[in-house]
């Protein structure tokens, strides 16, 4: 199984980024080989619908789950249509977040915020 | 001639000025593009009046000839389209129907439909031809409304068109005035006035746009706009005194020109000078 999380840094002590769609870099870590990809977010720079971009790049890593402090509609909508389920980070590193995912103590995230759009945030 | 009336924020006079200026004239055309809360109407009280609605293409998908090739979703530059769970997603309010998805669809299959965004509102107000746009609430963009009243005055180069500007200095702004032949700018006389002042300068001096500035609310005190105006040597093609009678029919949503005998006058004034620097400004730039 793939997990992706948008990440501040490329190393694996990296922070969680607080923003979904305008990450720098999404760190794909899959459960079974144990590796972790560090992908470019193109949608970062974008200058709108930058989460409906960086939704679509997870798609297309076929992750399964995306651990995420938080998440717009728009992006949640590509997400759900890819059968992804949102988990919410907590405290913590990436890593932290992927361990405490799989022993199975991150909630679903249920607040999907309206996305920002030039308003800051 | 169109003159567009545009203000770095809201509150600073661009209605008063514009719909004055337009009743001081002997015919004209006034076009309230502030799309998001039109508010010249409620001076004109305009008659005879035919809505149109505002219509904006927009692509669907049949997803029994989609391959998923994505070509459509690489193209948008606006994000508008994603593909996940074997279907093309079209966010509606993140897409400006510029039709390119349609054009770079290997398999045909995407087509467009209509939106209505809004609508608008033709008039008349004695010598005043009043045009209103209006967008739909939860809208993100107005252009599509301002593009089709200017779009519809655009020929009639010999009539005397105002635009009554959104406030601020955005896509919005400048749609209104790229075929703008001359720019007032309104200004109050403050420190945040100046600053507002300075964001619509700039945009005007980018569109190298022939402009003038006119003071509103002028009291006996310092004017920090006209010192900004002073140093960078623009145009005062005016001022405006912070008068309780101005504000008085102003409130009652009376059109000052035609109230008030002294209005009339200073509007009229005021109108000439924007004539002569208008026809001033297009002469030394002849392209506009």
């Amino acid at each position: 199984m793939k997990i992706a999380c948008p990440v501040d840094e490329k190393t694996m002590e990296t922070g969680v980024c607080i923003s979904f769609g305008r990450t720098p870099y999404f760190l794909i870590y899959d459960t079974e080989t144990k590796q972790a990809d560090f992908v470019d977010n193109s949608a970062a720079a974008s200058q709108g619908g930058a989460g409906i971009k960086a939704a679509q790049t997870i798609v297309d890593k076929k992750a399964e789950v995306l651990l995420t402090p938080r998440c717009g509609e728009n992006a949640a909508e590509v997400i759900k249509a890819a059968k992804i389920r949102i988990f919410k980070t907590g405290v913590g590193s990436a890593i932290d977040n992927i361990n405490a995912f799989l022993d199975g103590k991150l909630s679903e995230l249920d607040e999907i915020h309206t996305g920002f759009h030039n308003h800051g945030g | 001639m169109k003159i567009a009336v545009l203000s770095g924020k809201g509150g600073t006079g661009k209605t008063l000025v514009s719909v004055n200026l337009a009743c001081a004239a002997k015919s004209s055309i006034y076009i309230d593009c502030d799309v998001e809360e039109p508010n010249g109407h409620l001076f004109f009280k305009p008659t005879n009046i035919k809505e149109e609605q505002i219509k904006v293409k927009i692509p669907f998908a049949d997803n029994a000839l989609c391959t998923g090739c994505r070509q459509c979703v690489d193209f948008c530059k606006f994000n508008a389209l994603a593909y996940a769970g074997g279907q093309l997603k079209v966010f509606e309010n993140i897409c400006h129907s510029c039709g390119g998805c349609v054009l770079v669809c290997p398999e045909n299959a995407l087509a467009e439909k209509e939106r209505i965004v809004g609508m608008t509102h033709k008039g008349d107000s004695g010598n005043v031809t009043v045009y209103t746009g209006f967008l739909n609430t939860g809208e993100p963009s107005g252009i599509p409304i301002i593009k089709k009243m200017i779009g519809e005055n655009n020929q009639k180069r010999a009539s005397l068109t105002f635009i009554d500007c959104p406030p601020g200095s955005a896509c919005i702004v400048m749609e209104n005035i790229k075929d703008a032949d001359y720019c007032i700018l309104v200004a109050e006389p403050t420190l945040f006035g100046v600053h507002n002042l300075k964001m619509v300068y700039e945009l005007v001096k980018l569109f190298d746009k022939p402009h003038g500035v006119i003071l509103n609310k002028c009291q006996d005190s310092e004017n920090p706009s006209e010192k900004f105006c002073v140093e960078q040597r623009i145009e005062i093609i005016g001022r405006i005194a912070y008068d309780y009678e101005l504000g008085t029919l102003n409130s009652n949503a009376e059109i000052a020109v035609r109230s008030s005998e002294k209005y009339k006058t200073i509007f009229s004034s005021l109108l000439q000078n924007v004539m002569r620097e208008a026809r001033h400004g297009t002469t030394i730039n002849p392209k506009r």
